[in-house]
């Protein structure tokens, strides 16, 4: 056997399945989170302020809008998918099984990016009542989206096997991620900025990856496209790395 | 014919100790072989090391002309594990679980078979049902069908049936001996020399890491039968008299006990005799009573026996 494709689909399914359970409130939490932002962002704050370059400010947060939900549950559903499994036990089985470490990430990551990417189309979906939304490219927020879902459902994937408690597995998206994200530019230009804020808003990982992504959508991000494509792969490249570094020690997997 | 065959297989942890010392051991297709040991033997560690969950520091496994770890796909797919402890997915439905494993040991699905299983095992009613709702016995029952779903060739059993109820325990013997008759090769570790005694063909001993003794149940059980007749005198004795010297008996206690170890499964055990004997000569004794060695003992037996051989 060269590639165990029932396993990495039963794992894939299995890992869906509690998505499904729990669609309802895996669905309606982004959908009333994205319209309390437009309410408060769109209606009370936006109409004070003025048009981002050419784009209205309703539209302009959409794309940050869909960036701090998917990362975030890109985060959380890939970690809570592999720490489960740790958490119960039920790790024995994977770790004996004929199955590959690529075919393991397949499947856990792949069904986590899977519940990202419905997520993200949801909140475009909402948005688009509340605003006029043209995607200039469309293809590539398409190419985007999976990147970013991918990426952080790796970085997730990482998190799920370093964590040793519910609460470490809180503590990066929280902590980290998070702040990151609102202090990326999820709801403003990095141009709004004063020079010395802009400066450092630089170092700042999530901007390249906001601003790829909200290029996609109107044309212009704070950084050139090809910078922001260069960041997510410099990230998902490191990812990579590390899922292989814990497989081939089996650390925290296997004594 | 071995179907599998574990040559120099040692493991020491990151904290430096020692679970296995180089041991070699060869099961024979189709037998039911039981591995018994104390607790921290090293029973569980050469069981997931055989299974992959834990990576040996040397040595060699091969399942069924496949080397664990060069050929790892098709040697795990022929291997299956019930674990000691009850490790389930609490929120998911029996049916769910159970056609997961099969699927992650790379099995198309079948659910005529995840049925058959189900069945055989008294969880078809129950397969709609999540996990957490099942008593202690039914999740058991839960482990083992995971562990046959993909129809395994060789079982490992580890303590089946620690913690379960009398009637769960024959249904587990049962279960056993069907999958022999279809050709399965089961491993099982225990605690119980019944369970060994019942559904063993052979027996392996490992202590402190170390094999033992492997040797036929029939042989072992001839070791395990050894039992001590006490018997407290009514007055005590300076030495044993002559017309007792046809028992090997031992003058305990100051000469207030005889003590005769016996084989309780020998046809003609002498204890009837003795205590005739015992009559005839006007010997009287006011309580006597009789002990079976506890598997401590005989491991504690075996493990001296096997000192004084290497000395």
């Amino acid at each position: 056997m060269i590639f165990n494709r029932h396993a990495v689909w039963a794992i894939y399914k299995f890992e869906l399945a509690r998505f499904r359970r729990t669609v309802w409130t895996s669905l309606i939490t982004p959908v009333i989170t994205t319209t309390l932002y437009f309410i408060v962002f769109g209606s009370a704050i936006g109409s004070r302020m003025q048009e981002v370059g050419t784009v209205p400010y309703g539209a302009f947060i959409v794309p940050g809008l869909m960036l701090l939900t998917m990362l975030t549950e890109s985060i959380s559903n890939a970690s809570f998918g592999i720490y489960m499994p740790k958490w119960s036990g039920t790790i024995y089985e994977l770790l004996s099984a004929p199955i590959s470490a690529f075919e393991t990430v397949l499947a856990y990551v792949g069904a986590a990016a899977t519940k990202s990417v419905i997520l993200g189309i949801v909140i475009l979906a909402t948005a688009n009542l509340f605003v006029d939304i043209d995607i200039v490219h469309p293809l590539w927020m398409l190419l985007f989206m999976v990147l970013l879902a991918v990426t952080f459902c790796l970085f997730g994937f990482i998190i799920g096997i370093w964590a040793k408690s519910f609460e470490q597995l809180q503590i990066i998206p929280l902590l980290v991620v998070m702040p990151l994200t609102f202090l990326g530019g999820a709801f403003y230009s990095i141009d709004m900025l004063p020079a010395a804020w802009r400066t450092a808003t630089l170092f700042n990982p999530i901007v390249y990856l906001m601003s790829g992504f909200r290029w996609s959508f109107f044309g212009k991000g704070d950084v050139s496209v090809e910078l922001s494509l260069m960041a997510m792969f410099g990230f998902l490249t490191l990812c990579l790395a590390i899922v292989w570094w814990i497989f081939r020690t089996g650390y925290r997997l296997k004594s | 014919m071995s179907v599998l065959s574990i040559s120099g297989l040692s493991k020491t942890y990151a904290g430096g100790f020692t679970a296995l010392k180089s041991v070699d051991l060869e099961i024979r297709k189709g037998e039911i072989f039981a591995l018994l040991g104390p607790n921290g033997a090293g029973k569980t560690t050469l069981i997931s090391i055989v299974c992959g969950i834990v990576t040996p520091t040397a040595g060699t496994v091969i399942a069924d002309g496949h080397h664990i770890q060069r050929d790892y796909r098709a040697a795990r797919m022929k291997i299956g594990l019930v674990p000691q402890e009850l490790h389930t997915d609490a929120f998911e439905t029996v049916w769910a679980t159970v056609n997961l494993s099969r699927g992650m040991f790379g099995r198309a699905p079948d659910p005529a078979l995840i049925e058959r299983i189900l069945k055989d095992l008294s969880l078809w009613e129950k397969r709609n049902s999540k996990i957490l709702e099942l008593s202690g016995g039914m999740k058991r029952r839960v482990m083992i069908a995971k562990a046959l779903s993909h129809e395994p060739e060789i079982l490992f059993l580890d303590e089946p049936t620690a913690g379960v109820d009398v009637e769960l325990r024959r249904d587990m013997w049962n279960l056993v001996r069907g999958l022999r008759e279809r050709g399965v090769t089961i491993i099982l570790t225990t605690h119980y020399i019944e369970e060994a005694e019942e559904m063993a063909d052979r027996v392996g001993v490992i202590n402190k890491g170390e094999l033992i003794l492997v040797e036929d149940k029939a042989a072992l059980m001839k070791k395990l039968g050894r039992k001590t007749l006490t018997l407290n005198l009514t007055e005590p004795l300076a030495a044993l008299p002559p017309e007792l010297g046809e028992w090997s008996l031992k003058l305990k206690a100051d000469g207030n006990e005889i003590e005769y170890e016996f084989d309780a499964n020998a046809e003609r055990t002498g204890v009837p005799s003795l205590l005739r004997r015992m009559s005839d000569i006007g010997l009287g004794f006011k309580d006597l009573n009789t002990e079976q060695s506890s598997l401590e003992d005989i491991f504690v037996g075996l493990v001296t026996e096997r000192q004084e051989a290497r000395s």
